[in-house]
């Protein structure tokens, strides 16, 4: 079997995604699974750009990366001593996670096999920026995303209300 | 006489084409297109180092590196070398992994922005319909870089200077992205080679012409706080943080913090370059033919160069004008003052477009 380079771009990149998920989770290490969890983020940048959603790619790096990989470093800083190795875990504990994510991985498997395997040739072409923008800011079917982060405005507003009342000085 | 670059790579290209097969032709330019930016790259930055400590001893009366060839133009040169040779010096009780880790991911993203810049007419390596985004995204990696820096250093300075650096960094980076984005909306578009096609008649800075100017200033000031530079060097303070995130680092590892902070200014004045003064665009007047003729005559790489080299000049000018800040003095001067006027830029520019008053 003849393989393409984007073949071969995508197995390195699963590979990257498979080994650095494992990693992050083995880890004694807190600040060094926010580390591996990063490269697993920028992996899945590297797929979204292999099918040609540079926007996606972009919003994967911007977001993810740069916001709220961030944020879960500065939180780190502010726990105790992060650089010690996490404690010992009760086996009970072990057994719950290894169902969640046994389930996790039986509802994956469960939804690709019953869409019946279709390889979706990639989509042909960039989707252009304008076309994003009008789907963003849009009223008609499909172009209905301003309403929701309008809401998500409203969220932040309420969670920096929620935070002031409770602060005590 | 054709002066541009990239009859040069025409030429490569075809001779490559002609006497090799296709996927080996390609995978030589993919190389050597790499190669050219990582040497581009390592050439800038001896090259700013050098004009950074001459541009300095000139506004301090003095006469700078003389010593190393003439002018002490091989200063840098030497510098260098002592660089690459110097021992990478193991610290007791720091995490390796992290510790060496932090940065090459500080180098990653300024590498990955440094590509995207367009240096001349067709001279472009990384070239989305999303391009002022991209760089957005991608410069934003270099804070992670430097937290892990600052905190597997494992040093009270360090971590100081990290977290510092930190804060500085995603506050100015919300008004650099709202002054880009003000001329994204007089131009509709975030390709940068479009942004540079649409600035043949007339820079954007003159285009938009009140808010544009605005926006450049804008962009300079959260530009250069973003290169942790004077007088936002804050997060560096050698006076009070010895040198901050990159203290316990020695060798080469030191040397890649050095030379991204270089490049990032680079990188800096690049996009205002690009998106405000017409990167590689020359000096067009619109009504004045033959000026716009001579203009033609220079090449497109000396422009930009041109206008890059100015904009770190200006960045020098600043970093030897005025004091340092404290950290509670730029927090204010970014959330108070910086990003509101950004925002109000941003619909002043938008009143601008629909109404139709640009040129």
């Amino acid at each position: 079997m003849e393989i393409t380079s984007s073949q071969a771009a995508f197995a390195v990149l699963a590979a990257i995604i498979v080994i650095c998920s494992v990693l992050s989770v083995t880890t004694k290490r807190i600040l060094r699974s926010a580390t591996y969890l990063m490269f697993v983020l920028f992996a899945s940048a590297g797929i979204y750009l292999l099918l040609n959603y540079h926007f996606l790619a972009a919003v994967q790096a911007a977001i993810y990366a740069g916001g709220i990989l961030i944020l879960l470093i500065f939180s780190i800083f502010l726990t105790s001593r992060p650089g010690e190795k996490l404690i010992h875990i009760a086996a009970s504990q072990r057994v719950m996670s290894a169902l969640a994510a046994l389930f996790g991985f039986a509802i994956c498997t469960f939804v690709i096999v019953r869409s019946g395997l279709k390889i979706a040739a990639s989509a042909s072409g960039k989707i252009d920026m304008h076309v994003i923008g009008h789907a963003l800011m849009g009223s008609e079917k499909f172009q209905y995303l301003l309403p929701f982060e309008a809401i998500s405005i409203l969220l932040l507003a309420s969670i920096i209300g929620g935070i002031l009342i409770a602060r005590k000085r | 006489m054709n002066l541009e670059l990239r009859t040069l790579m025409q030429l490569i290209d075809e001779g490559l084409r002609a006497n090799l097969p296709k996927f080996w032709a390609v995978a030589i330019e993919c190389l050597s297109v790499g190669l050219a930016l990582l040497a581009g790259y390592a050439v800038l930055a001896m090259l700013l180092i050098y004009v950074e400590r001459k541009v300095c001893a000139w506004f301090q009366v003095r006469i700078g590196p003389n010593r190393v060839g003439p002018f002490g133009i091989f200063q840098t040169v030497a510098d260098t070398l002592k660089m690459l040779l110097k021992e990478v010096i193991p610290i007791n009780h720091v995490d390796r992994f992290l510790f060496y880790t932090a940065p090459f991911v500080v180098i990653a993203a300024s590498m990955l922005t440094f590509a995207a810049l367009p240096f001349a007419k067709g001279i472009q390596a990384i070239d989305f319909n999303i391009g002022v985004f991209y760089i957005m995204a991608i410069s934003s990696i270099s804070i992670l870089g430097i937290l892990l820096a600052g905190w597997s250093s494992n040093n009270k300075f360090s971590m100081i200077g990290a977290m510092r650096s930190g804060a500085q960094m995603i506050s100015y980076e919300l008004s650099v992205g709202l002054s880009l984005l003000a001329i994204v909306m007089l131009s509709g578009t975030m390709q940068l080679s479009t942004l540079v096609e649409q600035q043949a008649d007339l820079w954007f800075i003159f285009q938009g012409h009140v808010p544009a100017f605005i926006a450049f200033v804008i962009y300079l000031i959260a530009g250069h706080a973003e290169t942790n530079r004077g007088p936002f060097d804050l997060p560096e303070a050698e006076s009070e943080l010895t040198a901050g995130f990159h203290t316990e680092y020695s060798g080469i590892h030191f040397g890649f913090f050095y030379l991204a902070e270089y490049l990032n200014m680079f990188i800096i004045a690049g996009i205002a370059a690009t998106v405000f003064l017409g990167g590689w665009q020359p000096l067009h007047i619109p009504g004045l033919d033959g000026f716009n003729y001579v203009m033609d005559f220079i090449p497109s790489f000396i422009w930009f160069l041109a206008k890059v080299f100015f904009l770190i000049f200006l960045s020098l000018w600043v970093r030897w004008t005025f004091p340092r800040l404290r950290i509670d003095q730029l927090l204010h001067l970014e959330w108070k003052y910086l990003m509101p006027l950004s925002l109000l830029n941003i619909l002043i520019m938008a009143v601008l477009v629909v109404m139709g008053w640009h040129f």
